[in-house]
C-alpha cells in the first residue's frame, strides 16, 4: 500500500469535502449512467416540472451534453398552456428527443373530471396512468418531435419502453419513501412492495425476465429544497409558472389546471423560492397541498403508484 | 424538546437546511416489536421535523379506526403496513438538527425481511441498533449486529429501548449492554454508545431525561451529531470502476470519454493509469465535464469521465488504476465472506453471476469452508451449499480473471453481489485471493477425460482412415474482417483435398455475436457449449471449423483447455484483442480469400498439423 501523501504535498486541498449537492448528484448521475448501460428500451418521464427537469439537466451532466434516451410527457391536454410552450421551447434548445403520449379517447369520448364525468381519481387513471401504460407500450399512438420541421409527427407501432426513468423523491410522501432506486414492475405495471429486491452498495437489480420492466429512481434522496439549491447552482431554466408573476400567487408543484391550486407567495426567484422554504412560512404545507387528487382519500397516490402512475 | 429551542435561533423549524450543510445516511435496525418506528416517528415529531398537519392526519386516521396514537404510524404511511403491524420496508425518513441533515433508514427488523434490512442498511453511515430491554439480546440482535459489521458501517450505537418497562433500572441497563457489548466485540465492531431510552415517551432521544440521572452518555440526536462523515478514500490508491464508454457520434461529438464513479483516490490530467484485468495503459488526456469549467483533477466520490491518449480498446468492467500506486488482485478464484439472501441455497457447481466494481462475470461456488450461525458466531463445518440468511466463507471462481481489492485493503473495491437468476441473491466481501494451479475448467476437463466412455474405433484408427488427425480450427477476427468467408473457403479447400472438414456458422447455435453485451454469463456459456461440442467433432476425427467475433485471450485458452487432448488451430484475421495467444496464421484482411486459403493450407502442412496427409 502506498503511503498516502498530507494534502499539502498533492497540493490540493481535502476534496473529501464534497458538498451534499455534489455528492447527490454524483449518486444520481452514477444510477443514470448504469440505467443506460443494462437496458436497452430505456426512456425518461419528463413531466415538465422542476423535479423531472432537474432529472434532464442531470442526463446531459452523466452523458456530456447529451440526452441518448427518449423524453416521454404525458401530455392530459389539461396541462397548464405555459407548460406546453416551455416543454416545446427546452426540447428545441437542448435537442432532445421528445415523445409526447395521450389518452386520446377519454378526451374526445368526453370522460374526464373536468368535463364532469369521472371523478378525480377515475381522471388521473385516466389521462395519466393509462396514457403512459399504453404510451410506453407503444400500443397508442406517440408523437415525435421533428426538430428538423420544429413540429410533432404522429407515429404508431413503436417498441416498447421497458426502463423508464422516474423523478420521484423519497421525502414526497409515504410511499414514494419505499422505493427502490431499480424498481421492477410487472406486466401489468403493477408494483409489489411487498417483495422488492434488495439493493447492496452500488449495486442494483438490473436483470430482468421478458416482459417485466423496471422504474428507475435517480433523484429519490433529494428533497424539495435540493432541488431548488441544484437548479439555483446549475443556473438550469425551471418554468415561470413557479414565480409570482406579479399578483401574489405560485405554483409549488405543477400539475393539470383543473386540480393545481397556485399557493399565496411573493418569491419571483430561485433564491427567493429558497429562502421562503427555509423561512418556515410554508410549514405544514406539504408540496402537494395544492394538488387536489391527493386529498380525495389517504391513500390516492399510493392507489395510484401500485397501478403504475410515476 | 425541539432540537432548535435548546440551540438558539439560526435555525428553523420548517425551514429546511441551510445550502451546503451536510448529509448523512443512518440506518435503524432491530428486532421486530423493539420498537423501530416508533423510535423514529417520535424522533422526527420531537426535532420539529413534521409538519403538524401530518402529524393531525395521523391523529384524524387513528380516531377514525378506534386506535390510541401512536408514532410508529406516522411512518407506516401505507396501508397494509399499519394492518399488519410491522415494518416491512425500508422506508426514508428526512430529518435535521442544528448540526446536520439525515436520511434515517428505517429498517424493518423481521427475519422474513432481511434483505430489506440489508437494503437500508447498506446505504447507510452510521447505525443505531435497537434492543428491547424487556426481551433482551435476541438472536436477530446478534445477526444485525454481524450484518451492520459485514455491511462495511463502522459507527454504531446501542438503543436499549423500553426503560419504562423496567423502571430506568440501571442494573438492567448493564446486564444488557455487557452481554451484547461482548458479543459485538468478538466481531470487531465498537460501539459508540450505549443509550437508555424510552422511544414512546421520547425519553433521552433529544433531551436528558431525569428518570435516568445515573446516564451521563449522550442523547439520541446527540450521537447522531457525534457520528463523523465517512471520510471518502481520496487518499487511497486510485480505482474507479470503468462503467461505460461513450462515444455520441451521430451528435458530432467525437470525444471517447470513458465513464465512472471513483470509489478510492485521486486521478489527474496526465496521469498514467492501468486498466485491470486487461493490463492496458494509457494516459489522462482531459476530464470531460458538462456546464463546469474544465477539471484537472477529479477524486473519490466523483461521477466522472475522461478521455486517454493514447486510444486503447476498453470494454465496460475494468477497474482504472493509477501507474506507480498499489495495484488491486487478480485472480480467478478467490475467498470471500457472504451473506446469502436467495430464496434457493447457493449450490457449487451451479453457474450464477458475480457484480464486482462495474465487472459482471459468471462464477461459481468452489467450496463452503466455514458458515457462520450468525445468531451465536458458532461455526457450522461440512455444510455443501449456502442456505438463506446463512453467513459463508467461501471459495468462489469466475471463468476469467476479475481485478478487486481484499476487504482489509480497501474495502469499497473488495464488495460483491451474486446474482441467481435475475436476482441479487448474495453480497459479500472478498478476503483473499487464491492461487490456483489448476483451474475448475482443468479439473473439469480432467474429471471429463477420465470418466469418458470410449467407442472401438480409436483416435489413431480415424486418423489413419482420413490421413489427418481431428482438429478445432478456430477463425478469429473483427464482424467484418472476412472471418467467415475465410472459414467456409478452408472447408471447402480442405475438402476438396479429401480430408474431412466441417464448417459450423456459430450463429445457428447461439448469438455470440456482441462480445460487449452485458451478458457476460451467455457468451461463456456459449463459448463453453461451444467447447464441448469442438471437443466432441475433433475426437470423432473432423478437422472442426468455425469462425468466431471478439475473442479474448481467455477464451482461446478456455477452448485450448476444453479440447484436451486434441490441438486449436488458431488464425486470425485482421486485428483482434488477442495479446498473449499466438495464433498459427494470421492474415491481413481484405486480401484475395483464395490465396489467403492456399496459404492456410500450407500452414496447416508446412507445421505439421496434417502430418498423415497426402496429396
Amino acid at each position: 500500500m502506498t503511503e498516502p501523501s498530507s494534502p499539502q504535498e498533492l497540493g490540493v486541498q481535502d476534496p473529501a469535502s464534497l458538498d451534499k449537492l455534489e455528492q447527490l448528484e454524483a449518486k444520481s448521475i452514477h444510477i443514470l449512467r448504469e440505467a443506460y448501460r443494462e437496458f436497452k428500451g430505456l426512456c425518461m418521464l419528463w413531466s415538465i416540472g422542476k423535479d423531472s427537469t432537474v432529472l434532464v439537466w442531470l442526463a446531459r451532466k452523466a452523458f456530456f451534453g447529451h440526452v441518448p434516451f427518449p423524453l416521454i410527457h404525458i401530455d392530459t391536454g389539461f396541462k397548464i398552456p405555459e407548460m406546453i410552450e416551455y416543454r416545446d421551447e427546452c426540447a428545441r434548445r437542448w435537442k432532445l428527443n421528445l415523445i409526447v403520449g395521450q389518452n386520446q379517447v377519454a378526451l374526445e369520448s368526453r370522460q374526464t373530471f373536468p368535463d364532469g364525468t369521472l371523478n378525480r381519481l377515475a381522471c388521473c387513471r385516466a389521462l395519466k396512468s393509462e396514457a403512459l401504460k399504453h404510451t410506453l407500450s407503444g400500443e397508442w399512438q406517440r408523437r415525435h418531435f421533428n426538430h428538423a420541421t420544429a413540429s410533432f409527427e404522429t407515429r404508431t407501432g413503436g417498441a416498447p419502453f421497458t426502463g423508464v426513468i422516474v423523478g420521484v423523491r423519497a421525502d414526497e410522501e409515504g410511499s414514494r419513501s419505499k422505493e427502490r432506486y431499480f424498481s421492477p414492475r410487472d406486466e401489468n405495471s403493477d408494483w409489489d412492495l411487498d417483495d422488492q429486491p434488495p439493493e447492496v452498495w452500488n449495486f442494483f437489480k438490473t436483470d430482468f425476465a421478458p416482459g417485466t420492466h423496471v422504474r428507475i429512481h435517480p433523484l429519490l434522496d433529494w428533497t424539495e429544497i435540493n432541488i431548488w439549491e441544484y437548479i439555483e447552482r446549475e443556473q438550469i431554466p425551471v418554468s415561470p409558472l413557479y414565480f409570482d408573476g406579479g399578483n401574489g400567487r405560485r405554483y409549488r408543484s405543477l400539475g393539470c389546471y383543473p386540480c393545481t391550486k397556485p399557493i399565496e407567495s411573493l418569491s419571483r426567484t430561485v433564491s427567493e423560492i429558497i429562502a421562503e422554504l427555509k423561512s418556515g412560512q410554508l410549514a405544514g404545507i406539504a408540496e402537494r397541498a395544492g394538488r387536489e387528487q391527493d386529498k380525495d382519500d389517504r391513500g390516492t397516490l399510493e392507489i395510484l403508484r401500485r397501478e403504475g402512475y410515476m | 424538546m425541539r432540537a432548535e429551542a435548546s440551540t438558539g435561533g439560526g435555525f428553523n423549524l420548517a425551514g429546511e437546511m441551510v445550502s451546503g450543510r451536510e448529509q448523512m445516511q443512518v440506518v435503524v435496525v432491530g428486532h421486530v416489536d423493539h420498537g423501530k418506528s416508533t423510535l423514529i416517528g417520535r424522533l422526527m415529531t420531537d426535532l420539529g421535523t413534521l409538519p403538524e398537519s401530518k402529524i393531525e392526519q395521523v391523529r384524524e386516521y387513528c380516531e377514525r379506526n378506534s386506535r390510541p396514537f401512536e408514532f410508529a404510524f406516522l411512518l407506516d404511511a401505507l396501508k397494509d403496513e399499519q394492518s399488519q403491524g410491522i415494518t416491512i420496508e425500508t422506508a426514508r425518513c428526512f430529518c435535521r438538527t442544528a448540526h446536520r441533515d439525515y436520511i434515517i433508514n428505517d429498517a424493518p427488523g423481521h427475519i422474513e425481511f432481511l434483505k430489506n434490512m440489508v437494503t437500508g442498511a447498506s446505504r447507510a453511515e452510521a447505525a443505531m441498533l435497537l434492543i428491547d430491554v424487556h426481551e433482551g439480546v435476541q438472536e436477530n440482535s446478534r445477526r444485525h449486529g454481524y450484518l451492520v459489521s459485514m455491511l462495511g458501517i463502522r459507527q454504531v450505537a446501542i438503543l436499549l429501548n423500553k426503560m419504562d418497562l423496567v423502571n430506568f433500572s440501571q442494573s438492567v441497563f448493564q446486564a444488557i449492554r455487557a452481554e451484547y457489548q461482548a458479543f459485538l466485540e468478538n466481531l470487531g465492531v465498537h460501539p459508540t454508545s450505549f443509550i437508555p431510552i424510552s422511544a414512546r415517551d421520547g425519553v433521552n432521544l433529544v433531551s436528558r431525561s431525569h428518570l435516568t440521572t445515573w446516564y451521563e452518555g449522550p442523547t439520541v440526536s446527540q450521537q447522531m451529531d457525534a457520528f463523523r462523515k465517512e471520510s471518502l478514500d481520496w487518499r487511497r490508491p486510485l480505482r474507479m470502476p470503468v462503467q461505460d464508454i461513450y462515444k455520441f457520434t451521430e451528435e458530432l461529438d467525437a470525444r471517447r470519454i470513458i465513464a465512472g464513479s471513483i470509489d478510492t483516490g485521486t486521478v489527474s490530467v496526465g496521469d498514467e493509469v492501468v486498466f485491470y484485468p486487461s493490463g492496458k495503459t494509457s494516459r489522462v488526456r482531459s476530464i470531460e465535464a458538462f456546464n463546469s469549467s474544465p477539471r484537472r483533477r477529479e477524486t473519490a466520490g466523483r461521477a466522472v469521465g475522461l478521455t486517454l491518449e493514447p486510444q486503447i480498446y476498453l470494454t465496460p468492467g475494468e477497474l482504472m488504476c493509477r501507474s506507480g500506486e498499489t495495484g488491486p488482485g487478480l485472480a480467478t478464484r478467490f475467498r470471500a465472506n457472504l451473506f446469502w439472501l436467495g430464496k434457493s441455497p447457493m449450490l457449487p457447481g451451479k453457474r450464477y453471476k458475480l457484480k464486482i466494481g462495474s465487472a459482471r462475470r459468471p462464477v461459481e461456488l468452489v467450496q463452503v469452508q466455514n458458515v457462520i450461525d450468525a445468531g451465536d458466531l458458532s461455526s457450522v463445518r461440512g455444510k455443501q451449499q449456502i442456505d438463506r440468511h446463512d453467513v459463508a466463507e467461501c471459495v468462489l471462481e469466475t471463468g476469467k480473471p476479475v481485478a478487486f481489492d481484499c476487504v482489509a485493503v480497501l474495502e469499497r473495491t473488495s464488495r460483491f453481489v451474486i446474482i441467481d437468476g435475475y436476482e441479487i441473491a448474495g453480497c459479500g466481501t472478498v478476503l483473499q485471493p487464491i492461487e490456483v494451479g489448476a483451474s475448475l475448467l482443468s479439473e473439469q476437463v480432467d474429471h471429463r477425460e477420465r470418466s469418458w466412455q470410449k467407442g472401438s474405433v480409436r483416435f489413431e484408427d480415424r486418423a489413419a482412415r482420413n490421413g489427418h488427425t481431428g482438429k478445432f480450427i478456430v477463425v478469429a477476427g473483427a464482424r467484418e474482417s472476412g472471418m467467415r468467408e475465410v472459414a467456409r473457403r478452408l472447408e471447402a479447400r480442405l475438402f476438396a483435398a479429401g480430408c474431412q472438414s466441417y464448417y459450423l456458422s456459430i450463429e445457428n447455435l447461439f448469438d455470440l455475436s456482441a462480445p460487449e453485451a452485458n451478458e457476460p454469463v451467455t457468451r461463456q456459456e456459449h463459448l463453453e457449449r461451444l467447447g464441448e461440442l469442438a471437443h466432441l467433432m475433433t475426437d470423432s476425427g473432423l478437422l472442426f471449423i468455425t469462425a468466431l467475433e471478439g475473442l479474448d485471450d481467455h477464451e482461446v485458452e478456455r477452448l485450448r483447455i476444453q479440447n484436451h487432448p486434441y490441438q486449436l488451430f488458431l488464425i486470425t484475421v485482421g486485428p483482434t484483442q488477442l495479446e498473449r495467444a499466438i495464433p498459427e496464421a494470421a492474415l491481413e484482411p481484405g486480401s484475395d480469400p483464395g490465396k489467403t486459403v492456399e496459404m492456410v493450407f500450407e500452414r496447416l502442412l508446412s507445421s505439421g498439423l496434417l502430418p498423415e496427409y497426402q496429396i
